[in-house]
Parts: structure tokens; C-alpha cells; sequence
């Protein structure tokens, strides 16, 4: 099925669960507000992106290989909603082993002591038609701080969701300050997340 | 006397060999130090960056002392020197004044053609571009080696000569050692 727009609709209340899927105009018929709400399982076709850029240009970019996770949509309220996603920082590629490396040793993410980045949702504010700003905790090399994403929605059906969800970290509060300030202190997260209905 | 003299070396000269001796002999220790296997990886990478920065301070002053060098005359060599001596000190001062040119040029191009891509970032301040080479690793190592031999020949070279200067300053005790040290008239 080809999908030619959709939005978060529900004039008065535009709850993210309410969003209605226009597809050709034949067959419109907004899916209901059950059909939205439930747990979704973040799918290994999502990318999660990164980038830290460098003096003079350009920089680094990979992504995460293994990662899990869950969104928990209430249909009512999309402030109930949760976002839950856990990643496993060994599995960072960027295409060059050396630096992979580098970001696996203790210097960033120091895998051997803490093989888990996580983090939980604890704010979802919808911010517009078809976008949230998402609110949570970031756990990662045994720190745990607040950050934000903003999330845009990008594909909807019965049974797959996929958000468009950017943000960026700082990352010398998680106790990663190497290569600042050839390397940016700010990790800008991209990431496609693809969630599989539960 | 900042210039040098037929009898004497000048101040510029004097400062400039001995801020070159003592960044190049640091570079040594740093360059052997931050490429030992079980480094700590962010001590590492600092070292590296202090290494790029240090090393670029000794191109641009060898560069500078090539040209002073060239500008200035040079004193005669002192009084009871061989012939064979005097050779074998004009071909070691040309190796070493080559070396200190070519070792911080091949770091340069090591950095350059690193797949790594590193910026040189200068002390923190600006960025010093990379050479327009080709970034690959067979050319990064091709470079890593050229490096690491001229930077240990050039040591063993500093090691000759400071052992050539000791040797004429305990054993010979001639002016050898103190007119680099010291820029005053000696009788010849
Ligand atoms: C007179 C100046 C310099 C001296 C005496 C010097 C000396 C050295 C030495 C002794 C090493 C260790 C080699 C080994 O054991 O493998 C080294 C490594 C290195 N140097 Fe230099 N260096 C100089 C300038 C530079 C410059 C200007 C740069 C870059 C812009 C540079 C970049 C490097 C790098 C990246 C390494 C590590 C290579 C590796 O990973 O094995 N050096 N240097």
C-alpha cells in the first residue's frame, strides 16, 4: 500500500494515538483510536544513527548494530505514552575498526564495564500535527541525565510505526570526554524507529 | 650579537638550536611513549594531539633556522679539528638540520593520509590543514614507517653529536660545546 500523507489529526484534541492515515482518497478511512494504542517492539530495521562533527568539518558518523526496545502508545493521552529502548554500544560501527574501537575502550563507552546504554521516556509532549518532544533518562557508563528527543511521525499502519526521532547529547556528563575539542562534545542522535505491534 | 660571526655563533642561532634540541628530543620520548601498546586510550589520544602540535613548533622553527642558516656566514670551525673531523662534523650538521625538516614532514603526511583523518587542531587554536595526499592505509603506513625510521636515525644522530660535544668539551677541552652555549669572542 502506498502511502501518500498522514497526520495527527483529531482537531481538538490531537493526541498522537488519534493521528488519521489518509491514503488514496477511495479507500480514507481513519484508523481508530484502539487501533493506534498498544505496545510496539522497536525492530531491528530501525538505524540509529549518530554523528559528532570535528573541527575544520566533516567528522564521525555510525550507527548501533543491536539494540531492542518499546513504545507503550495510550490512545487517550499521549502524555501516558512510554518510549523504553536499550542499546548495546559494542556493536557501534562507523567503518573504521580503529575508531570503533577507540569508542568501544574505556576512553568513551567503556563496553567491558557497561554493555548497556538505556533509556526511559518520562515526559511525551506533542509539540505539533505529526511531532512529540520526548523526555527521559539516558543511562549510559553508569551516569543517568535527562535529555530530549524530538520525534516526528513518519509511517503509520495496523501493525508497523516509525518515528523520526533526532536529538543531541552532550557527551562529557556521561563521563566520555575524550578527543574535545578536535572531536564536538555534542553526539547528534538521527534514528529511524521502526516499532512492530505487539 | 644576534647574527653569527667568523668567530662566534649570534644569539638567534644559539636560541633556535637549543629550543629545536629540546622540542625534538621531547618529540622522541613523546613520539615512543604514546605508541606503546597498552596506553590508556584517552591518554592516548591527548598525546597524539600534543604530539601533532609540538611537532608542527619544531618544523616551523627548523624551517626557520634553515633560513638563518642560509642568511647567516658561518663561524670557522675551532682551531685543531682534522680535516677527516671536519667532514665528518659538516655531514652530520647537514643530516641533522635535513632531518629536522623531514621527520615533522613525514608525521605530517602520516597525519594526512590516515584513514583515521585526525584534524592537526594547533594547540587548540586553528586548524593546520592536511597535506593534499590521498587518504589510504597502505600509504598511512607507508608514511608511519618513513617516520618512525628518520625520527630514530635522527636520534641516533643527536645521541653522535651530543657525545661528539662532550667529547670535545671533557676530553679535547676546546670551545666546541661553549661557543653553541655561550655568544662571546674565544681566542682561536
Ligand atoms: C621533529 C619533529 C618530530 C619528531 C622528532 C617526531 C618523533 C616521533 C617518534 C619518535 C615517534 C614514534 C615512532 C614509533 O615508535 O612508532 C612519532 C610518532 C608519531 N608522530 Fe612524530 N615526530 C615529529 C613531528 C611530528 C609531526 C609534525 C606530526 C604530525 C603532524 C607527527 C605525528 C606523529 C604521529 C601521528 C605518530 C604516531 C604514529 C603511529 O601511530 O605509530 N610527528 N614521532
Amino acid at each position: 500500500m502506498s502511502i501518500v500523507s498522514f497526520r495527527f489529526v483529531t482537531a481538538a484534541s490531537m493526541t498522537l494515538a488519534s493521528f488519521a492515515l489518509y491514503a488514496s482518497a477511495s479507500e480514507a478511512k481513519a484508523p481508530s483510536l484502539d487501533d493506534a494504542a498498544g505496545r510496539y517492539d522497536i525492530d531491528s530495521s530501525s538505524q540509529i544513527n549518530f554523528s559528532v562533527d570535528q573541527v575544520g568539518g566533516g567528522g564521525i558518523s555510525g550507527k548501533f548494530g543491536k539494540f531492542s526496545g518499546t513504545f507503550q502508545l495510550d490512545g487517550g493521552n499521549i502524555g501516558r505514552s512510554v518510549v523504553q529502548f536499550a542499546l548495546f554500544p559494542e556493536t557501534v560501527q562507523t567503518g573504521e575498526p580503529r575508531i570503533e574501537n577507540f569508542l568501544r575502550s574505556s576512553a568513551i563507552f567503556d563496553t567491558a564495564n557497561h554493555p548497556k546504554i538505556t533509556f526511559r521516556s518520562t515526559k511525551i509532549t506533542q509539540t505539533g500535527e505529526d511531532t512529540a518532544e520526548i523526555e527521559g533518562n539516558l543511562t549510559a557508563k553508569g551516569t543517568t541525565r535527562t535529555e530530549h528527543f524530538e520525534a516526528k511521525l513518519t509511517k503509520w499502519n495496523r501493525n508497523v510505526i516509525s518515528f523520526h526521532i533526532q536529538g543531541g547529547v552532550y557527551r562529557t556528563r556521561y563521563d566520555m570526554s575524550a578527543g574535545i575539542p578536535v572531536y564536538s562534545n555534542i553526539v547528534q542522535f538521527d534514528m529511524i524507529v521502526n516499532g512492530q505491534k505487539h | 650579537m644576534l647574527r653569527n660571526r667568523r668567530d662566534a655563533f649570534g644569539w638567534g642561532t644559539i636560541a633556535l638550536h637549543w629550543t629545536i634540541a629540546l622540542l625534538i628530543i621531547g618529540l622522541i620520548v613523546l613520539g615512543y611513549a604514546m605508541t606503546r601498546p597498552n596506553i590508556d586510550p584517552a591518554l592516548q589520544f591527548d598525546l597524539y594531539q600534543w604530539h601533532k602540535s609540538f611537532g608542527f613548533t619544531a618544523l616551523a622553527l627548523s624551517v626557520i633556522r634553515v633560513i638563518w642558516w642560509l642568511a647567516n656566514k658561518h663561524p670557522a670551525p675551532v682551531a685543531g679539528l682534522s680535516t677527516l673531523e671536519k667532514r665528518a662534523s659538516a655531514i652530520t650538521h647537514r643530516l641533522l638540520i635535513g632531518l629536522t625538516i623531514a621527520v615533522p614532514l613525514a608525521g605530517w603526511a602520516l597525519a594526512s593520509t590516515s584513514t583515521l583523518g585526525i584534524p592537526t587542531f594547533f594547540f587548540n587554536r586553528f586548524v593546520i590543514p592536511h597535506l593534499p595526499m590521498e587518504k589510504s592505509a597502505g600509504a598511512e603506513a607507508f608514511w608511519t614507517d618513513m617516520h618512525a625510521i628518520l625520527a630514530y636515525s635522527l636520534a641516533g644522530l643527536v645521541l653522535l653529536h651530543a657525545s661528539a660535544a662532550f667529547h670535545h668539551h671533557f676530553l679535547r677541552r676546546d670551545t666546541v660545546l661553549m661557543r653553541m652555549l655561550r655568544s662571546e669572542r674565544h681566542e682561536s
